[in-house]
């Protein structure tokens, strides 16, 4: 997987539902970065994890204003840095 | 100073942020859908007049930002560059500003005279908001209207500012610093501004997306200077970028969008202030917490389809019972306007006339249903559970390389029983993902369409009674099985190429829709279906009724059906020599008389109760009061009865002779002759050439298949067994088996989509290789699983039902297998000019 960076990374993918983190950067690229950013997922961004659909995946975040869902596959690309 | 007086305005914003709603407030009734050129982003445009002059408005598709990735997207940006309308109305949800700005800001970069309309403010207060307007239009230098769109709050004030913004030509500042990018900004606007080629371009705009190394920015540079000077420009951008993206360890694009969100968090200190005085679990996140539970979402998705095919399918069909009769009439109407009936051949004008009305009215019947079920999805998409809906089937559905979002057009297309492939395929185009959204296109067909129910009741009412409900089930959920593996193999194979995009998107807040604007979408969407669709049926009825009626009959046939038709009539004459009313058995009242009779015999079916069926009466004694009393005889007047019975002897003389000649007739056709020809091929699936005519007509419209069986499965008149009966027995004597009927039945699950569909694809998919291949790969692959299943069951000795069983099992078993062992496939990302991966 080319989006993948190599060493590892706390992602949104690892939280769990109820914790809180900050997004530290993005190592996807292109189309599919530009339309995280568009959500909002931009670095300094506070989210929480909500909760994971039914069958695990996807997950919904809670941004400040809105929420957003995405698939775990996007989620592993999006860096975070530790609860608070 | 008012030297404009009519004014083009767009409204831009992201989805959901209330642009359409202020659009309808705004222009009321007066609008308009149409396409934008080229792709199929629907574009509305409606007017309306003030003090000064009228205001043309277009409602651009949501963005949430000015890039080239997205078709929405660029279709935005390229009305905006090109069309420079007069004012751009930024609609943007005022319970959301932080992300909202950020497409604001780039609309200033582009030097567009905006005005921002700050919708939402009533969800903003009830989440304890409060905007100071004033404050964030001196901060960004531009008009602040604060709105609720779905009062048509701040209507009059918006209408007041878009005039007063077209009459003040002053430009804004640039908003946001880019800080150590700035150098290589001013660098290239320096360049751009002594270009003249570039004049009408915002040169600060076009230095950001240059260095962004945007694509679409690129290409119009190379239209509109001459390649070496392009590439000059283009090769000191690439330079700056690398530049600056070695010295600054980061992105261009993020650097852009890092200092934008800075700018944003800057114009907001103190424009929003939020009131922490109450808990803040919003009502959304009270529902959510339930429909959205891991156990609780299954069961409230199925209830939501549940409800949707009992109000929309089950009751909307039975709101038909009350339209048809309308239609019936409309009918009646038109059949009296056309040239009268021959006695054996009718004028071309009335047959053809006739048979485009039955093709109009087999699909204006459904109208009742389209209605309801669009405004039942409306009331879904604007409520925000479709967002739901999508989040929650995503995983099952990606499986098979489809899309959480797919699960409306296959609603529409109808799951479970009844829908319609056209609204389905209609519906296709919000899925971002390109890839899946082919893969929905060209499975949507798949679903149960209204139209092939009644074929399937047909033979199930031929062959399969004592396992009706067995089959009806393997039937109705065979449906998405075949859907699922057809996506999977589709995705693997011909779609591999296509362009996918991940499933990134907002779950909105809860909205209570609003009547008016569930009505008019519903409304805006039938009659969409009822254009799009009506022009193809009617275009292809025409077709079809000519293949069905050339060559028509040889002369030397034709002379022996006068000459049995001239028998009948002398016999009639015979019989009524001595008669009071034998004045009728002449050569020029027999065919208006016997005309008379059976649209008499007609009305008096179609009437209701014995009050209409009085009316009916009257009429017709009305219409010829000579003619009355032989299609009904008063009382004790014998000669009259006498009459009447001899009328219909001859009626049904001739009704069964006319049958005799259309059968005769379609058996020579060119589509006789086409459903003969296939007989070799379609042979191994068990299928005749009268099966190959049903299913060759019901590619214009799946409600003929059973209308051409009932021609060609004809009965006497003196027999009167219904179309299963008479099927059965044929079918029986020629060696069909319920084997044939699995046959059949697997064929027309998997048969392409009828015309109207097909069109629809082309449409939705631009292309008519792509229309080809949607009717073309169905074809096969029916064919092939008919063939194949047929085969092996006569090889095999296995009854219908057994063979059902198994193929029913086995596709599920393959999904199964495909589902737990199987990835969703190799992602392709866009093709886009990437920066290596470490900046
Ligand atoms: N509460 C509230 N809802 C609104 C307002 N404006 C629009 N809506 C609702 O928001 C939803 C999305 O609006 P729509 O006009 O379709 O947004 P678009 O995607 O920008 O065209 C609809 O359900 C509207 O009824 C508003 O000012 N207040
Ligand atoms: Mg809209």
């Amino acid at each position: 997987m080319p989006n993948r960076p190599n060493c590892p990374h706390r992602t949104l993918n690892d939280m769990r539902p109820g914790h809180r983190a900050r997004i530290r950067r993005h190592h996807a690229r292109g189309a599919v970065r530009q339309r995280l950013m568009d959500l909002g997922l931009m670095p300094n961004v506070e989210v929480v994890l909500v909760r994971s659909a039914p069958l695990n995946d996807p997950i919904e975040l809670k941004l400040e204003a809105t929420n957003v869902t995405l698939r775990r596959q996007e989620a592993a690309t999006i860096e975070v840095g530790d609860d608070d | 100073m008012t030297e404009r007086r009519d004014l083009l305005v767009a409204l831009a914003g992201q989805q959901n942020a209330g642009k359409s709603t202020l659009f309808n407030a705004l222009t009321g009734a007066r609008q308009h859908v149409a396409n934008y050129p080229g792709v199929t982003v629907d574009k509305k445009y409606g007017q309306y007049g003030d003090t000064e002059g009228r205001v043309r408005i277009v409602d651009l598709p949501g963005t949430y930002g000015l890039t080239s990735f997205s078709l929405e997207e660029r279709v935005a940006r390229d009305f905006l560059i090109q069309e420079r309308p007069d004012v751009v109305v930024n609609v943007v949800d005022g319970s959301n500003l932080r992300r909202s700005l950020h497409l604001t800001l780039q609309l200033q970069e582009m030097e567009l005279p905006l005005v921002l309309a700050l919708n939402m403010m009533d969800v903003a207060a009830g989440r304890g908001l409060e905007i100071d307007p004033q404050r964030l239009a001196a901060r960004l230098d531009v008009p602040v209207i604060p709105t609720v769109g779905r009062r048509s709050e701040g209507r009059e004030a918006l209408r007041a500012a878009i005039r007063a913004r077209a009459c003040d030509h002053r430009k804004t500042a640039a908003a946001v610093d880019y800080g150590e990018l700035e150098p290589a900004i001013g660098a290239l606007v320096e360049h751009a501004t002594i270009t003249p080629e570039l004049a009408a371009v915002p040169a600060r705009w076009l230095a950001l997306k240059l260095l962004e190394d945007d694509a679409q920015a690129q290409r119009q540079l190379r239209e509109r200077l001459p390649a070496p000077q392009a590439e000059a420009l283009l090769q000191e951008a690439a330079r700056r970028r690398g530049d600056f993206e070695t010295q600054a360890r980061l992105d261009v694009a993020d650097h852009l969008a890092t200092c934008r969100d800075q700018t944003v968090g800057q114009l907001l200190a103190g424009v929003v202030e939020r009131r922490e005085d109450r808990p803040r679990t919003t009502l959304t996140e009270r529902i959510d917490r339930v429909v959205l539970n891991r156990i609780a979402a299954p069961a409230f998705l199925v209830l939501t389809v549940f409800l949707i095919y009992q109000v929309a399918i089950v009751w909307g069909y039975e709101l038909t019972n009350y339209t048809w009769p309308l239609l019936a009439g409309m009918r009646e109407l038109v059949a009296g306007v056309l040239p009268d009936a021959g006695f054996l051949v009718d004028p071309y004008t009335r047959a053809l006339g006739l048979w485009l009305v039955d093709s109009a009215n087999t699909l204006l019947n459904y109208v009742p249903i389209f209605l309801i079920l669009f405004a039942l999805i409306a009331v879904l998409e604007d409520s925000g559970y479709m967002a739901r809906i999508a989040f929650i089937l995503d995983k099952v559905l990606h499986r098979f390389g489809l899309h959480g979002q797919s699960t409306l057009p296959f609603i529409l297309a109808g799951v479970f029983a009844g829908g319609c492939a056209v609204p389905g395929v209609m519906a296709t185009k919000g899925i971002p993902d390109n890839r899946a959204r082919m893969a929905t296109i060209l499975t949507v067909p798949f679903m149960n369409c209204l139209a092939k129910v009644p074929l399937y009741t047909l033979l199930l009412g031929i062959f399969f009674v004592e396992h009706k409900a067995l089959m009806m089930f393997y039937i109705s959920t065979m449906t998405i099985i075949f859907a699922l593996l057809v996506a999977k193999l589709l995705t693997r194979t011909v779609l591999r190429g296509e362009e996918t995009s991940p499933f990134v998107m907002e779950l909105p807040a809860y909205h209570l829709p609003t009547l008016g604007g569930v009505l008019r979408r519903a409304i805006d969407r039938t009659w969409l279906y009822i254009k799009k669709v009506g022009t193809i049926v009617i275009a292809v009825a025409v077709v079809v009724f000519t293949l069905l009626h050339l060559p028509g009959l040889s002369d030397a046939r034709m002379a022996d059906f006068e000459e049995r038709g001239r028998a009948a009539v002398s016999s009639f004459e015979q019989a009524m020599a001595g008669n009071a009313y034998d004045w009728v058995a002449t050569a020029e009242h027999i065919t208006p008389l016997l005309n008379y009779y059976n649209d008499y015999k007609r009305a008096k079916l179609n009437a209701s109760g014995a009050e209409g069926s009085r009316a009916v009466k009257a009429r017709f004694e009305r219409r010829n009061p000579d003619y009355f009393p032989l299609v009904a005889p008063p009382k004790g007047d014998r000669d009259a009865r006498q009459a009447s019975r001899e009328l219909r002897k001859l009626s049904s003389a001739r009704k069964s002779l006319r049958r005799e000649m259309r059968e005769e007739r379609i058996t020579s056709s060119i589509l006789g002759i086409i459903g003969r020809g296939m007989e070799p091929v379609t042979r191994f699936a068990g299928f005749d050439w009268k099966i190959n005519v049903a299913l060759l007509s019901s590619f214009a419209a799946r409600e003929s298949s059973v209308a051409t069986l009932g021609v060609l499965f004809q009965q006497d008149e003196d027999q009167n067994a219904t179309l299963e009966q008479r099927m059965g027995e044929e079918t029986r004597a020629g060696g069909a088996t319920a084997l044939t009927a699995v046959a059949v039945i697997l064929f027309f699950a998997l048969y392409p989509p009828c015309l109207a569909t097909t069109v629809m694809v082309k449409v939705q998919t631009g292309s008519y290789k792509w229309m080809l291949f949607s009717i073309v790969f169905p074809t096969l692959l029916g064919l092939g699983v008919a063939s194949a299943v047929y085969s092996i069951g006569v090889a095999t000795g296995s009854s219908g039902i057994e063979m059902m069983s198994w193929t029913y099992f086995g596709a599920l078993a393959l999904l199964l297998l495909l589902g737990l062992f199987t990835g969703p496939g190799r992602r392709r990302p866009v093709a886009l000019t990437t920066a290596p991966e470490h900046g």
